[in-house]
């Protein structure tokens, strides 16, 4: 019932709207009560601690095949859904009060539809509903991207992430399809997930169609992800996204590739992942392991190129997948919890650096780094909050992205060289040269903050200071990201126990 | 809650509290800041005789297989540190109260100093590198604050950043080298380590490549070739900062840690020699460096990139034999003997000349003193008995030190106890031209002509870390800081007499030809523009970033823009409006329509196929 609550409840929300309802405030009833529910939730996971499937619900709408609108958290979901609310809470405080154009109330009930699917996405135990929520939360974003989105080529740009979102979706429904139509027995076919994990427990499909249906999911999740080199979609859209999209897309419904590979990918194609695709050839893992360092060291540089902040932001939200798609390669338990800590800590370091980019992108007439400079002396808020974020995302420790990105490198090393294990392994040399992503972040973030806040003023702006209510928002955001910081525990416990892993 | 924890967390305590509120008044900050420095340096005393080793340590990540764990122990060479730290940070926040008196964001620096405080206890009390990795990355940002705390210059900005830049570069051989060590040990803290090391059955191979890349995070922190460059371009902070943070502490960090590592070391002879040489070069070519800067504080800072170098050197020979026994702990000995020393002699040297750039004005150009010696009689007092420590005058602190080093040297290497002792040549030489140049002659620049003594605050500091520099050397001064049983340090085995005839000889004759040349020239006499230049060593890093990084950067962007894009997805739409006409004429309100079909669609088409695959 809660669960029900918790994705229904932005729906209503959003219908009331539609229907006249005064948009800011019920979309802040509607998110501030989802944040309540989405702290409780998570609390009550922890405190069970058992790896099992808590607050399910299950209505069946079709005997044959088994189709059921049936929701659960265990503590991965719990975790991305404690991620949703609070992203989706300070998404909604920074929404601007008036629109102009067609009026604040699409901007409302797109920030919670999105919200809305990206919980059903989380929570879903079908996977039917699974693929439909999250798919329901795209069409939002497509739409805002071309209404209320910046620049001239918004609209270009909004047609380029439907196509490539669209075409990645295809091919996950394709992986899908062919998934489900291989672990189907002949009598019972289901949606249900835990259901067709079992059967794939059986060991029935030959490892070597797993390895393929593995790749084709791969694809298909990882273009939603934007792994490379299905990224490209990604920069400019969060660069012509409206504030509140780009934290939530980037923030959040991002992250369901990521779940989806450890929710369905890994554990219905058990074998899949370290199987040749062809004989003596290369395996899924290898795929993997190259393509993450194209995001990490690739489009890191692409990400040192980039003369924009929002589309800086953007290019490195793409290069951070790079260390959650590590974190899942190391299929180990240490591993997969750095990767959901990390979707997590990296959900709310990116959402507050968009914040925080369309604070100013508000008050500056232009966000070309060069041309700016020297803002720290007339702005000094913005600034500290802004550094408080660029420091977050290098990787500082006391945030939670570094807690959660060493907790991937050590996994990745765990018990790797000792004993009879001689030399470094791939998933070894791939994690040494992600490390050098580590200066890659710092390279772009550091020279972000000077050319923007430090050295002298370039150019006589007198921007605001960033108000209150932003102020507010963003020190929420810092202080989630400094108390998992420092108490990384606080995620890792809640995830732990659910990472019961194929091998 | 331990001492140790307590001395740990006050600074941090004390940032936090500036910065959520004290900030509004800098003059409370300032003391709260200060009160917290005074307050360590008080429990960290009685911590000197104390024998218990663990102080607690509590779980912070766990997960899976992996435990990361925050524990202190005070034992061994962190004891002799967390005075070192104490000590001279509580003196450089008194002094900072005078420095920084009327700055605008006061109440900042001194935040930034706590946190600084803060960072370091970590370092020097941590048990494990995980933990030690974590602080070391928090001096950096302290450090980054700091350097940068006039952020509106633009070389205060370009230089904090390289400051941070630089040494993430050090810091990613020094993960891969923990994360070596983690995979093959399966533990990370250091008497763990130590014990599974002793067991045998180690691979040697991955030993020395551990050690290697574990010494590149020294390389980074401590400022040694062919990361060195960052440190002179630090001096863009207040002083006082360049005192504790680049002089006495922060830098120390890595030979402190490589101290500590000596045990791997000392089973890693190929990284062993590395570290040897690399510490070596640095003292050398640092020292000749230092001969022909201008910058007083530039001077100082390639003085302290030598001195580093050779406390690297000192801990490199821990993989060394002598006479069938292992020198292990004995050259870590050495090493932090000369850290320690050296930490009072330059912070010395530094908060002295912050007093006289403070006096003249915020000059910082040698050749725009002179004559200082009687307008600031206390300060200069200090300060040549600094130079003297500095220079291996004996009995001052920095000969027993110094000599204790190159006693590893004589004993191991003959090719680097010459290269060490010439720079110890060039160190009494440069040191000479500074204080000729700086305190004798007339004055030749406004702001010396002006210059006058400094308060009292400010002095107070120079006269205990003069003291400091006269006696630490002494054996009971080594005792509280290393510990008097033990391995003890290293002297010279055979030819002792040869052995400190050669040294006094080469700083004595060091200061008289410094005295000589210099002795009242009113610019520089022998200019040698590639030394003042650095060697060029700066520029040359400048275009290898500039070709390889940002011109690597440009032509991923464009082939990012060009055939990702290009192909794939103008492809892929050029193909759907030829198939459909779906996309023809690319309005909002066909994407409207586009996008609530394609969500129908979806549903529908997952339905239709599903049932039909049954």
């Amino acid at each position: 019932m809660t669960l029900l609550l918790i994705i229904f409840l932005p729906i209503i929300a959003a219908a009331a709207i539609g229907l006249g309802a005064p948009a800011r405030l019920a979309a802040l009833l509607a998110s501030g009560a989802n944040l309540f529910l989405g702290l409780v939730v998570a609390l009550v996971v922890a405190l069970k601690g058992d790896g099992e499937m808590h607050f399910e619900s299950a209505r069946q709408l079709l005997d044959s095949p088994e189709l059921t609108l049936g929701f659960g958290v265990d503590g991965i979901s719990a975790t991305l859904v404690l991620l949703t609310v609070i992203v989706t809470f300070c998404a909604v405080l920074v929404s601007p009060a008036r629109v102009a154009g067609r009026g604040e109330g699409l901007y409302y009930i797109s920030s919670l539809l999105i919200a809305a699917g990206a919980l059903g996405a989380f929570c879903a135990t079908d996977l039917f509903f699974f693929y439909a929520f999250h798919e329901l939360a795209l069409i939002p974003t497509f739409l805002m991207i071309g209404l209320h989105g910046h620049g001239r080529d918004r609209v270009a740009t909004a047609w380029k992430i439907t196509i490539y979102l669209g075409a990645g979706s295809l091919v996950l429904l394709a992986g899908l399809i062919a998934l489900y139509a291989s672990l189907s027995p002949a009598g019972g076919a289901t949606f249900d997930i835990a259901k067709l994990t079992e059967l794939a427990a059986g060991g029935e499909v030959e490892p070597g169609v797993q390895a393929w249906i593995f790749l084709v999911l791969l694809i298909g999740f990882g273009t939603l992800v934007s792994l490379f080199p299905f990224h490209s979609w990604a920069a400019p859209a969060y660069a012509a996204a409206p504030t509140p999209v780009a934290m939530l897309h980037a923030g959040v419904l991002k992250k369901f590739g990521l779940y989806g590979m450890m929710r369905v990918a890994f554990p219905m194609l058990p074998e899949g992942f370290r199987e040749p695709l062809w004989a003596g050839g290369w395996t899924p893992e290898d795929i993997l392991l190259v393509l993450l360092l194209g995001n990490i060291l690739y489009v890191g540089l692409v990400t040192i190129s980039q003369r924009y902040l929002d589309r800086m932001l953007g290019a490195s939200s793409v290069m951070h997948m790079g260390y959650a798609f590590l974190g899942i390669a190391c299929l180990n338990a240490a591993g997969w919890g750095g990767a959901v800590f990390m979707m997590f800590a990296h959900g709310i370091s990116i959402a507050l650096l968009f914040a925080l980019c369309g604070a100013l992108r508000g008050r500056l007439d232009t966000l070309e780094m060069s041309r700016l400079g020297g803002l720290g002396a007339r702005v000094p808020v913005t600034a500290t909050l802004f550094a408080f974020a660029a420091f977050a995302s290098l990787g500082l420790p006391g945030f939670a992205n570094f807690a959660s990105e060493i907790t991937i490198f050590f996994a990745a090393f765990e018990g790797a060289l000792g004993g009879d294990a001689a030399g470094l392994g791939g998933l070894q040399v791939a994690t040494v040269l992600a490390l050098w992503g580590v200066v890659i972040s710092a390279v772009y973030m550091l020279r972000a903050y000077r050319n923007i806040f430090q050295g002298e003023l370039g150019g006589d702006r007198r921007p605001d200071e960033v108000s209150p209510l932003e102020r507010g928002v963003a020190v929420l955001m810092i202080a989630v990201l400094l108390l998992t910081g420092f108490f990384p525990n606080l995620i890792l416990n809640l995830v732990g126990p659910a990472l019961g892993l194929p091998h | 809650m331990t001492t140790a924890f307590l001395i740990l967390l006050l600074p941090l305590v004390s940032a936090l509290a500036i910065l959520l509120g004290v900030k509004r008044n800098p003059g409370a900050s300032a003391l709260v800041s200060v009160g917290s420095a005074g307050l360590c340096f008080l429990l960290a005393l009685p911590l000197l005789g104390a024998d218990n080793d663990a102080a607690g340590s509590f779980t912070w990540l766990a997960v899976g297989g992996l435990r990361l764990e925050i524990g202190l122990e005070v034992g061994g060479l962190a004891r002799g540190m967390l005075l070192v730290v104490t000590l001279v940070g509580l003196l450089v926040h008194v002094f900072s109260m005078g420095y920084m008196r009327d700055d605008e964001a006061k109440a900042r620096y001194f935040a930034g100093l706590s946190l600084f405080m803060f960072s370091m206890t970590g370092i020097v009390l941590a048990d494990n590198l995980a933990m030690m990795f974590i602080f070391w990355e928090l001096v950096g940002v302290s450090s980054y604050l700091l350097i940068g705390h006039w952020f509106q210059k633009n070389s205060a900005a370009e230089a904090s950043k390289k400051a941070f830049l630089v040494n993430r570069i050090g810091d990613f051989g020094f993960m891969i080298g923990i994360l070596l060590l983690w995979g093959s040990l399966g533990t990370v803290n250091f008497g763990e380590m130590a014990g599974r090391l002793s067991e045998g059955g180690y691979d040697a191979t991955l030993m020395n490549w551990a050690m290697v890349c574990i010494f590149c995070g020294a390389v980074g922190k401590s400022a040694q070739v062919p990361l060195h460059v960052w440190l002179p371009d630090a001096m863009e902070g207040p002083t006082p900062v360049s005192a504790l943070i680049h002089a006495a502490t922060m830098v120390a960090a890595g030979v402190f840690m490589l101290a500590k590592m000596a045990f791997v070391i000392a089973v890693a002879p190929t990284a062993a020699g590395v570290v040897q040489h690399v510490g070596a070069l640095t003292a050398l070519l640092a020292a000749l460096l230092a001969t022909q800067q201008a910058d007083i504080k530039k001077i100082l800072a390639y003085s302290t990139l030598s001195q580093l170098g050779y406390m690297v050197m000192a801990v490199g020979f821990a993989g060394a034999q002598h006479g069938g026994a292992a020198v292990g702990e004995v050259a870590a000995n050495s090493g932090f003997f000369h850290l320690y020393t050296h930490a009072f002699f330059k912070a010395l040297l530094f908060l002295g000349s912050g007093a006289i750039i403070y006096a003249c004005h915020h000059e910082q150009d040698i050749w725009k003193m002179g004559g200082l010696r009687r307008s600031m009689p206390a300060t200069a007092a200090t300060f040549l008995i600094g130079t003297a420590a500095l220079a291996g005058l004996p009995p001052l602190s920095g000969f027993w030190s110094k000599d204790s080093v190159l006693a590893l040297a004589w004993d191991n290497n003959p090719l680097l106890f010459a290269v060490g002792a010439f720079t110890a040549f060039l160190t009494a030489f440069y040191m000479t031209r500074l204080c000729v140049v700086v305190f004798f002659g007339e004055p030749r620049g406004g702001g010396a002509r002006g210059a006058k003594e400094v308060a009292p605050v400010m002095l107070a500091p120079l006269y205990v870390l003069a003291a400091g520099a006269v006696v630490a050397g002494f054996p009971f001064a080594y005792g509280w800081f290393i510990g008097g049983g033990g391995a003890g340090i290293a002297h010279p085995h055979g030819g002792k007499a040869l052995f400190l005839t050669i040294l006094i000889g080469l700083a004595l004759a060091g200061i008289a030809a410094g005295y000589l040349l210099y002795r009242d020239r009113e610019e520089e006499p022998f200019p040698l523009k590639a030394l003042a230049d650095k060697l060029y060593i700066d520029e040359a890093y400048l275009v290898v970033v500039r070709v390889f990084q940002d011109a690597v950067a440009y032509v991923a962007k464009s082939v990012d823009q060009l055939l990702i894009d290009g192909l794939l997805v103008r492809g892929s739409a050029r193909l759907a409006a030829g198939v459909g006409g779906l996309l023809r004429g690319m309005q909002v309100g066909n994407l409207q329509g586009y996008a609530f079909l394609f969500g129908l669609g979806v549903v529908f088409v997952i339905y239709i196929i599903t049932t039909a695959v049954r």
